[in-house]
């Protein structure tokens, strides 16, 4: 119970975590780059109006970190989770299921 | 040595490097053929999405793009990297985890269905041909572009180079060219860049010097003289509700792609596909955000240095005169007044421009030596071939795995497989050359068709899959043909039959937003009034979000 327990745990953090992430993802390219773009350009980054610079530039910048902050989130989620009796449980179920497999392929 | 030497010369170094690379990765078994012995760093698999991804269009005409559209080029800048973000966080972890060959074998082995297999396989081939056609086509103009050979012999050297690499090594070989053809491409991309970022703003990082020079602000001020809308203003070509719905259909197709996804099937573990997808980006955005500098430097040097000229004046630019003769560029002077002018109105605009001319004209235009002239030719048919490469694998597999394998004759034997696998490549290199050589009239509308159809078919099956366990086949198999059905109703009614854009006025390119969402809503409906799917697909999708090792679903789906 316990094991099971801390496998939903750990899909509930990858799902916060995702949503979180989805969120600014959504923020910079929906909104900042497109629907909010028209009033965003009256600020000016450098010598270019903000709303364009974000959909042309700034926008990117933020995909790539938000993929390198889920990859690195996600590490310290696995150590977490990984601790305690997480993998020693995943073989049992690993055998659970085996043998549920060798059931079905029988005639 | 003159320009067209110099490109031949560095053309058949980089071939000859391409099938040294793909004879030093050939492989033996269907592993190695279909996913590269899941072998591939994460950083080197980053760099071979990367060229996989990034094909002859972005490679040439999407700076162009971008200098025409102004603000509204930015649907391809974010559309075609903001999908990595999805890929990255909803599916590329749990696909590598599934651990099979194909996107189709996540798609029949989950909805325990080989009818969603199948919808899937005619789904990835549509796809794939659709993309690989335009790409043989681009091989064959980077050829005649730069070596004044026919387009189709251009398609033909493309053709043999790509099957040597991809039916003697498969994924293997095809992922270490791409590794090769990535460092070519970004190099020719990046010369030219620095080049005509230093001239025109005094600092050599065009993203740099983009943002914090004053060619933006000069060129609004050209743009708005001469009665063009200005460059940085939004919405002057597409209203905002069609940039929305373009860009979250370009995003959501790239993520769907399966030509992109099959890429993340070839890293060691789970841990490797989330840094890997990282990378991708990471490499794809060094070009993407220098493509929209150059964009932006290479419109206002053309205005600034063609407008209000005389044709005598304009004669004495080099490469005016060189690309005049290859009619990308050409000047009329319609008023009879001795100069030529830009004008927004067609009637009276006496500079036409073809849009390639802004990335190939660059290197000239900044006084670059012919080696780097010819260096940028490389980098296009290094763009084109990789992502080919990829795409023609996907087909492969599709037939010899998923169609052959899984549904025909599971019991075919591993040697007999991969027979079958070469066999597909060579037959997939013929059909997207004759493509290539007689482009059907979808060619041309590639990014609806293959963007929507991703988006509208495999996104939301793919997702659900795995954060839905009560997705059932019913659902999927009605989601996915509902997507599929709807969209392709759309882009052809409105791009051979004349249909009106019903829906709000978005336009072909952005309906696969549209047909993503029907997916979704049937998917997850039909899934709720029809039976939950059985215990052992939902103990294997409990497996796939588990990142630890162990492969548990390769057993127990084999049975399904």
């Amino acid at each position: 119970m316990k094991y099971h327990n801390s496998r939903q745990a750990y899909w509930r953090a990858n799902k916060a975590l995702i949503r979180n992430l989805l969120l600014v993802w959504a923020l910079v390219s929906i909104f900042m780059s497109i629907l909010l773009v028209e009033p965003l350009n009256s600020f000016q980054l450098g010598g270019v109006p903000f709303g364009f610079w974000m959909a042309q530039q700034g926008s990117i910048y933020v995909f790539v970190i938000l993929i390198f902050t889920y990859a690195i989130q996600m590490d310290r989620l696995d150590r977490k989770y990984a601790k305690g009796n997480q993998i020693k449980q995943a073989k049992t179920y690993q055998t659970t299921v085996e043998d549920e497999t060798a059931t079905r392929l029988l005639p | 040595m003159s320009i067209e030497v110099w490109t031949i010369f560095l053309a058949v170094l980089s071939f000859a490097a391409y099938t040294y690379i793909g004879w030093r990765s050939r492989v033996r078994d269907t592993k190695g053929f279909f996913i590269a012995d899941q072998g591939v760093p994460s950083i080197a698999n980053g760099a071979a999405t990367a060229a996989d991804w990034m094909s002859a269009a972005s490679f040439i005409s999407m700076a162009g793009l971008i200098s025409f559209l102004g603000y509204d080029g930015s649907i391809y800048l974010m559309g075609w990297t903001g999908g990595y973000v999805l890929l990255a966080l909803l599916l590329a972890p749990y696909l590598r985890k599934f651990g099979k060959y194909t996107v189709p074998d996540f798609v029949g082995d989950r909805y325990y269905s080989n009818v969603a297999r199948g919808v899937a396989v005619v789904a990835a081939i549509f796809v794939s041909m659709t993309y690989v056609a335009g790409q043989m086509r681009g091989v064959g103009i980077v050829f005649s572009r730069f070596l004044q050979v026919p387009v189709e012999t251009g398609v033909v050297i493309g053709m043999v180079i790509v099957a040597f690499f991809a039916i003697i090594g498969g994924m293997k070989g095809i992922t270490w060219t791409q590794v090769t053809q990535y460092c070519v491409l970004i190099v020719a991309y990046l010369i030219p860049a620095f080049a005509i970022s230093l001239l025109l703003t005094n600092n050599f990082i065009p993203q740099l010097g983009f943002t914090f020079g004053d060619i933006v602000e000069r060129l609004n001020g050209l743009q708005t003289d001469l009665g063009f809308a200005a460059y940085t203003e939004p919405f002057a070509n597409k209203p905002m509700l069609d940039v929305l719905f373009i860009t979250i259909a370009l995003m959501v197709g790239t993520a769907g792609l399966p030509h992109v996804i099959v890429r993340f099937y070839t890293v060691p573990n789970v841990r490797a596909a989330r840094y890997s997808a990282g990378w991708a980006l990471l490499f794809i955005a060094i070009l993407y955000t220098t493509a929209p500098a150059i964009a932006g430097f290479a419109r206002y040097n053309l205005v600034e240095s063609l407008h209000d000229k005389t044709p005598a004046e304009v004669q004495q630019l080099d490469w005016a005169t060189k690309w005049g003769n290859t009619g990308l560029l050409s000047f009329e002077d319609k008023s009879g007044d001795g100069r030529l002018q830009f004008t927004p109105d067609e009637a009276t605009n006496e500079i036409t421009l073809d849009r390639d001319i802004i990335v190939l004209s660059t290197p000239e235009v900044a006084s670059l030596s012919p080696f780097v002239v010819a260096l940028v030719a490389v980098g296009g048919l290094a763009a084109a071939l990789s992502t080919a490469s990829g795409l023609l694998l996907v087909v492969s597999s599709a037939i010899a795995h998923d169609l052959y394998y899984r549904i025909i004759n599971p019991a075919a034997s591993e040697a007999k497989r991969l027979m079958v696998g070469r066999v597909m490549v060579g037959f997939a290199i013929v059909v997207a050359g004759y493509f290539g050589i007689n482009p059907p009239g979808f060619v041309a509308e590639v990014v609806a068709f293959a963007f929507g159809l991703a988006a509208a078919s495999f996104f939301p099956v793919l997702v659900l899959g795995i954060f839905d366990q009560r997705t059932n086949k019913e659902g999927a198999i009605a989601g996915m043909i509902s997507g599929l059905v709807f969209t392709l109703f759309y882009i052809i009614g409105v791009k051979f039959y004349g249909m009106n854009t019903w829906f709000f006025g978005i336009s072909a390119e952005g309906i696969g937003t549209l047909g993503m969402l029907i997916n979704f809503i049937v998917t997850l409906g039909v899934s709720r009034l029809t039976p939950p799917p059985p215990a052992e697909i939902q103990l294997m999708v409990a497996e796939i979000r588990n990142p630890i090792e162990e492969q548990i679903s390769s057993g127990l789906s084999e049975g399904v």
